[in-house]
């Protein structure tokens, strides 16, 4: 194949602006983790081939298929066993040099460019084209990676938090036997990850888009012979091609309507589009779409849940802190295209709210820790989707940044706290759950770093001050209020007739109430697991201790960051903020300056667009308020809830009353969704297969088809009779409706 | 060099990779026979590689066809470089056909030089398809490669589901084959020629004729039923399944690239006149294919018949670049040929890779734990699944999305949005067989498990995957190639290509 | 001389006589008559048509026969392969390929 380098004329206009600043190695930051996967890869491939000569030489002594259900087995089993032999294969010791070393390096690449690009004013984004890609027509599409202020962050975001998971699963999967194929899709899925954010164009970005799908998917079934498993990766994969066909289809409607699919092109054209019109509505639209799907909102968040099935580094890394921010990406990047589209952009916020509710209440009522924190992602996803469909985008991403610190060290913590749990129990050969909250309890005495770095990271996600989430909460609500009194530009806007301020207005009370409810299922989920008797069991007990340092390191680094992480933004205008202006990096609201320069195409259309807006006023109630809120669900939560009465799984029922019982059972969508969607689908397919001769019929009516669908199938499914009499009399009939059809032509 | 066709002795040199392979596949013949004692005998290797030996050659004169020129465009065979490209395509089709039957024939005890024989003739009867101008050159080349195909695919004589696919593909074939002549017959008779060139500046006044209109009806269902488009499909998992399956792969491949070579020819090229008269039908039979096929490929238990279904569907694909009727959709429609030939052909070998003694395991079952104990195999299968379905990453990816930006172009949109639609149906049963190979455990029992593929059909089907995944990330290339090989059917006089821009 | 329209009106019904055999009929050799019935429908057409239309009809048809000729060949024989196996030639009888 001919690789072939070209200049566009556009990259070299950017590389003028730009200046003094050269992008450092920017290919070999997204080529590191490729290398990393490649080598893991072959590892894996070897440690398979061992592994299936040793379950054939076993299997010819206790001849059995038992091995194998041993093997690999679900979290609580296979963690722990594994490697009878007491000799760690190479296979298994250099994946655990090589990922996260792939992943330091380009950390230290990414923080390089970020100090390289400090010292210049860069207006413009840098584009370098590696070979062009789709050269056909006026669809020119180059492999090209673009560097400015928000790829840049991302990948910054990306490969630190990436880099603290790799080692934490040093110390977490390393005992797995199928550790290095593991840390071989962990590389590969930041490979795609760093494309996603650093592609230059929307088709390089849907490359990496795919890319973290295909990932995730292979990481949540990574122990896959649990059915479960399986099955939970495959709804991921389904769900999440409902959002790549929105995503496509906006590619294509972009490339009809603007000529260009480069985002550098894309932007400068958008302008030209009718303001709040129908194109640019359907864009974005379908854009949004696709980041539903990927950012599990309403209504197509029913995978994320369910995906918690893969080990919980992935849960961090993925399911928390990078791939489902992808959503949230794509409009920051679409900015022009949404502040172009205003009805589409408080739909954005509207979904992004009630997303956010929504998933707080679930997380009210669950005992299974990593599904409250899974329900905590969707609904923090929320809020930055209220964020950005309100127009706030640097809020957006600034909540971004500091989730993915917090979220993570949630996550990675309790993974410490089911890792240790598993341990004692696979001690004493307990087969009780090691991720239900109820055989929790007490364990701050055995496991102190684990608690210090969750409490600081629940302050964080309540929104205590000085912690990260305060600063990033605070500014979508404070975002809200001031939208609601229509000082938002959007708050000219209007969607189902009803104006964007009273819109805002709502969207304010209802991320208020959803950070309150966060803050009292957090206090929850650290009271029941870390406070009051411990329940784990008198034998197990013995068995309880601190994770070792490949852990506990990412811990306390993901704990400073939760701490520390709101002091890249503080403004100076926010009343009560202000307070800790001394403390600001970067000086103030370092955050809004450095993106600015990627969101002032969204600026310029609400200039060119709606009226001006008079002076924002900040107040202070708001402030307060969210404050007060945060504090009030932890206090509620430690008065309300008392973890000292908390029995085991056998002595506590899962739920009391009727609306413990709906939250519980998650408001029952997955069960409304298996009977409108997947078992019509499925029983159509039915249908058109074979209905008569099978004595499907039974499986039809199932199928909740009814009779249309049944006379569908009646006639369908006689197709494939194996009868040439049959075939011949089909072909007749197309053939009699062919000609006459070209005839009446 | 420039033909016109003035002397019939250019002929010899417009069909070279033809003759050559009709004299070497004679060859083949003639060393099988030399090389075996008797006649029980199984061929010995040199028969296959000889074969191989025989498509390279091809190859070589079909690439010394691009320095030929014509005079004009109104010889009975095209030479130009839409042919030459779709000859490539067939070539590779029936080398990847050779090289996974290499292990295959021995061990179901089927290996016969004939088969090699048969099977150049079959590909020689698709090169000449692929090259008609003229329909009555259309209708000899359809029979010489149906004809030996019957026989392939009722090659295994003592399995009755060879010989039963072989029935049904006969009798339907020539059935079929009634129709196209007599939708010859009756365009003859209306336009007073055979020869498409001839027939073009007289679509105008044609255009009213019902006589002209029922046999341009005729060869489109001739034709709609080799490329297996709903409902004329209904021969297709039959014949497919019943087959050996490197007969298989061959008729889901070039049979299919041949016949829509065919189909552009007649249809997009020489009756873009009457565009309107056969776009509408051709339309909804596109969207039927492409949903229908899907959805019942999902209901499928045995990997082959899946893959039929498949093909299936992806000839509703290939419809809608047909239909587009642009220069970019024929560019997409010989991109998306050539993936499809690659990752279907791919596919059909890890079908046959997969068996127990000498006998292939279609179940879906049967792939549990497929993608551990073949670590190569199963990463080179799931590529094609991915890429079958479309998965970004592979070229099936670039292909799919060629085809819709042709669409698009064209102003079809309801065919764009269908198409993406239904590939996302035919997600849910590609992805299972890749979820099966790798997240079920294998059974216990793993006593006769064999590879029925060879150390060379490995290579070749690596090979594909590795073409595969490059035509995602550079496809420039042979997106190029394509456009230009797309150029030359503009020079035919009289048409124009398509209604939009 | 046949004059053009009943010719063709002939070869027609003929054809269409082929066509409702190949759906109708059960036994594999009649199948396959009716199919040659339709080809040679299609051969009286070209033969017809040919004092209209050209020379090249007539031609047209010599390739026709022989390639039904080939058919017959290649389809007796499959015929005859599937015979071994169900005893019968009774197209009903053979639907081991299906749904």
């Amino acid at each position: 194949m001919i690789l072939r380098v070209q200049q566009t004329a556009e990259t070299v206009v950017a590389e003028a602006q730009a200046g003094a600043f050269e992008p450092i190695l920017l290919g070999l930051i997204v080529l590191l983790p490729l290398i990393g996967f490649a080598i893991n890869g072959v590892a894996a491939i070897l440690a398979a081939r061992t592994a299936e000569r040793r379950r054939w030489s076993s299997s010819s002594h206790h001849g059995g298929s038992e091995g194998e259900a041993d093997e690999y087995s679900n979290e609580t089993h296979s963690v722990m066993d594994a490697e009878p032999t007491g000799v760690v294969p190479w296979t298994h010791r250099l994946p655990s040099l090589v990922a996260p070393g792939v992943m330091l390096l380009a950390f230290a690449l990414a923080v390089a460019n970020l100090f390289g690009m400090m010292g210049v004013e860069l207006e413009e984004p840098i584009v370098r084209t590696y070979w062009s890609w789709i050269p056909v027509g006026e669809l020119q599409v180059e492999a090209a990676l673009q560097l400015d202020q928000l790829s840049l962050l991302m990948t910054l975001v990306v490969t630190g938090v990436g880099a603290l998971i790799h080692l934490f699963s040093v110390g977490y999967m390393s005992h797995d036997p199928g550790y290095p194929r593991y840390m071989a899709y962990l590389n590969l899925f930041v490979f795609f990850m760093l494309v996603l954010v650093l592609g230059a164009s929307f088709p390089v970005m849907f490359v990496g888009w795919e890319g973290v799908g295909l990932c995730s998917y292979l990481l949540i079934g990574f122990w896959f012979s649990e059915k479960a498993n399986a099955d939970a990766g495959k709804k991921a994969f389904i769900v999440n091609r409902i959002g790549d066909f929105g995503f496509l289809i906006a590619m294509l409607l972009i490339f009809v309507d603007l000529g260009a699919l480069g985002y550098v092109e894309v932007f400068e054209r958008a302008p030209q589009l009718d303001y709040a019109g129908p194109v640019v509505t359907a864009i974005c639209l379908f854009l949004f779409l696709g980041a539903v799907g990927k950012s599990a909102q309403i209504p197509l968040y029913v995978w994320l849940p369910d995906a918690m099935a893969g080990p919980t580094p992935v849960s961090a890394l993925i399911h928390a802190a990078t791939m489902v921010t992808a959503g949230v990406y794509l409009v920051v990047r679409a900015s022009t295209l949404f502040a172009m589209a205003p009805a589409a952009s408080l739909l954005v916020a509207l979904v992004g709210a009630v997303t956010a509710l929504f998933a707080a209440t679930i997380g009210l009522k669950q005992w299974d820790i990593k599904k409250v924190l899974a329900y905590s992602t969707i609904s923090q996803l929320g809020f930055m989707f209220a964020a950005v469909g309100m127009g706030a985008y640097v809020a957006g991403v600034f909540h971004l940044m500091t989730h993915a610190f917090f979220k993570a060290c949630l996550f990675l913590g309790s993974g410490a706290v089911i890792h240790a749990l598993h341990e004692a129990m696979h001690a004493t050969h307990s087969h009780a759950d090691a991720q239900d909250m109820r055989n929790m309890g007490g364990l701050r005495r055995y496991l102190p770093i684990t608690f210090a770095t969750m409490a600081i990271a629940t302050l964080a996600i309540a929104g205590v001050a000085p912690f990260a989430g305060f600063f990033s909460k605070d500014e979508i609500v404070g975002a809200a209020w001031i939208g609601s009194a229509g000082e938002l530009p959007l708050s000219q806007a209007s969607l189902f007739g009803v104006g964007g301020g009273t819109w805002m207005g709502m969207i304010a009370i209802l991320l208020s109430i959803a950070a309150f409810l966060t803050a009292f299922y957090m206090g929850r989920l650290m009271l029941y697991t870390f406070f009051g008797p411990n329940r784990t069991g008198e034998a197990e007990r013995q068995h309880l201790h601190e994770v070792g340092w490949t852990m506990s390191v990412p811990l306390i680094v993901l704990a400073v960051m939760s701490t520390i992480g709101g002091f890249f933004n503080v403004d100076s205008l926010v009343p009560i903020v202000n307070l800790f202006s001394p403390f600001a990096f970067g000086g103030d609201a370092a955050l809004h300056n450095w993106l600015h320069p990627v969101i002032i195409g969204a600026e310029e259309v609400w200039a060119s667009n709606t009226a001006a807006i008079p002076e924002v006023h900040h107040a202070s109630w708001p402030i307060l308020l969210a404050i007060l809120v945060g504090v009030a669900g932890l206090v509620l939560a430690a008065v309300v809830l008392k973890p000292q009465l908390l029995g085991t799984p056998e002595e506590t029922p899962a739920y009391e009353g009727n609306l413990e019982k709906v939250l519980y059972n998650k408001w029952y969508v997955d069960e409304l969704y298996q009977r409108i969607v997947v078992r019509p689908v499925w029983g159509l397919s039915r249908a058109f297969y074979s209905v008569v001769d099978r004595g499907t019929i039974d499986g039809i009516i199932d199928g909740v088809l009814g009779r249309g669908a049944m006379l569908l199938g009646l006639s369908a499914g006689r197709v494939q009779t194996g009868q040439v009499n049959t075939y011949a009399f089909i072909i007749i009939v197309g053939v009699i409706v062919v000609l006459g059809s070209i005839v009446v032509m | 060099m420039t033909l016109d066709f003035a002397s019939q002795a250019d002929y010899l040199l417009a069909l070279l990779p033809e003759i050559v392979l009709s004299l070497w596949a004679m060859l083949v013949l003639m060393v099988d026979v030399f090389q075996k004692g008797n006649r029980v005998e199984a061929s010995r290797p040199v028969v296959a590689w000889l074969s191989l030996a025989g498509l390279v050659v091809t190859a070589a004169a079909n690439g010394w066809l691009l320095t030929i020129e014509e005079a004009a465009v109104t010889g009975m065979v095209a030479v130009d470089s839409f042919r030459v490209f779709v000859n490539f395509i067939v070539l590779i089709a029936a080398a990847l056909a050779i090289l996974i039957s290499i292990g295959y024939l021995d061990r179901r005890g089927i290996n016969r030089g004939e088969f090699y024989a048969l099977l150049l003739f079959a590909t020689v009867g698709m090169m000449l398809l692929g090259a008609a101008r003229d329909l009555i050159l259309l209708f000899l080349a359809l029979e010489l490669m149906s004809v030996a195909l019957y026989v392939l695919v009722g090659f295994d004589r003592r399995d009755p589901r060879s010989s039963e696919g072989a029935l049904k593909y006969f009798l339907l074939g020539s059935f079929s084959s009634g129709f196209l002549l007599y939708g010859i017959a009756l365009v003859f008779g209306s336009a007073r020629s055979t020869n498409l060139s001839a027939i073009v500046p007289l679509l105008p006044s044609l255009q009213e004729s019902p006589m002209f209109l029922i046999g341009a009806g005729l060869l489109l269902v001739g034709l709609a039923f080799k490329v297996a488009v709903m409902p004329f499909h209904v021969w297709t998992p039959d014949a497919y399944d019943g087959a050996p399956t490197p007969v298989t792969a061959l008729m889901a491949t070039g049979v299919k690239a041949a016949a829509f070579a065919a189909f552009i020819r007649v249809f997009a090229v020489g009756f873009a006149g009457i565009y309107n008269e056969w776009s509408v039908v051709l339309s909804w039979l596109a969207l039927l294919t492409m949903f229908g096929a899907n959805l019942i490929a999902l209901t499928q238990g045995s990997v082959k018949r899946m893959l039929a279904y498949s093909s299936i569907a992806h000839a509703g694909y290939l419809l809608v670049a047909v239909l587009a009727a642009n220069a970019y959709g024929a560019a997409a429609f010989l991109f998306y040929l050539l993936v499809y030939t690659l990752m279907t052909a791919g596919a059909f070998g890890i079908v046959i890779a997969n068996s127990r003694g000498a006998n292939e395991l279609n179940k879906l079952d049967d792939y549990a734990g497929f993608g551990w104990r073949e670590p190569l195999l199963g990463a080179v299968f799931s590529i094609f699944l991915l890429s079958l379905a479309g998965f970004p990453l592979t070229g099936g990816f670039i292909g799919k999305l060629y085809i819709l930006r042709s669409s698009l172009e064209a102003g079809n949109v309801e065919l764009a949005v269908s198409l993406v639609l239904a590939s996302v149906i035919s997600y849910f049963y590609y992805l299972r067989v890749v979820v099966v190979m790798y997240m079920r455990p294998a059974p216990a029992e793993e006593a006769n498990r064999t590879v029925l593929l060879t150390g060379p059909g490995q290579l070749a089907m690596s090979v594909s995957a590795v073409a595969v995944l490059a035509l995602f990330f550079v496809p420039g290339w042979v997106l190029d190639v394509a456009q230009r090989s797309v150029a030359s059917l503009f020079t035919v006089p009289g048409t124009f290509f398509g209604l939009g821009p | 001389m046949l004059p053009l329209n009943a010719a063709l009106f002939l070869s027609a019904i003929l054809f269409a006589i082929g066509t409702a055999g190949v759906v109708v009929r059960r036994n594999a050799i009649i199948l396959f008559m009716c199919i040659e019935l339709m080809l040679n429908a299609a051969n009286l057409a070209f033969v017809a048509l040919s004092p209209y239309a050209g020379i090249d009809g007539q031609v047209i048809v010599f390739f026709v026969i022989a390639v039904a000729a080939a058919e017959a060949a290649v389809g007796l024989a499959i015929i005859i392969a599937v015979f071994r196996h169900a005893e019968s030639v009774d197209i009903r009888n053979f639907s081991l390929l299906r749904w």
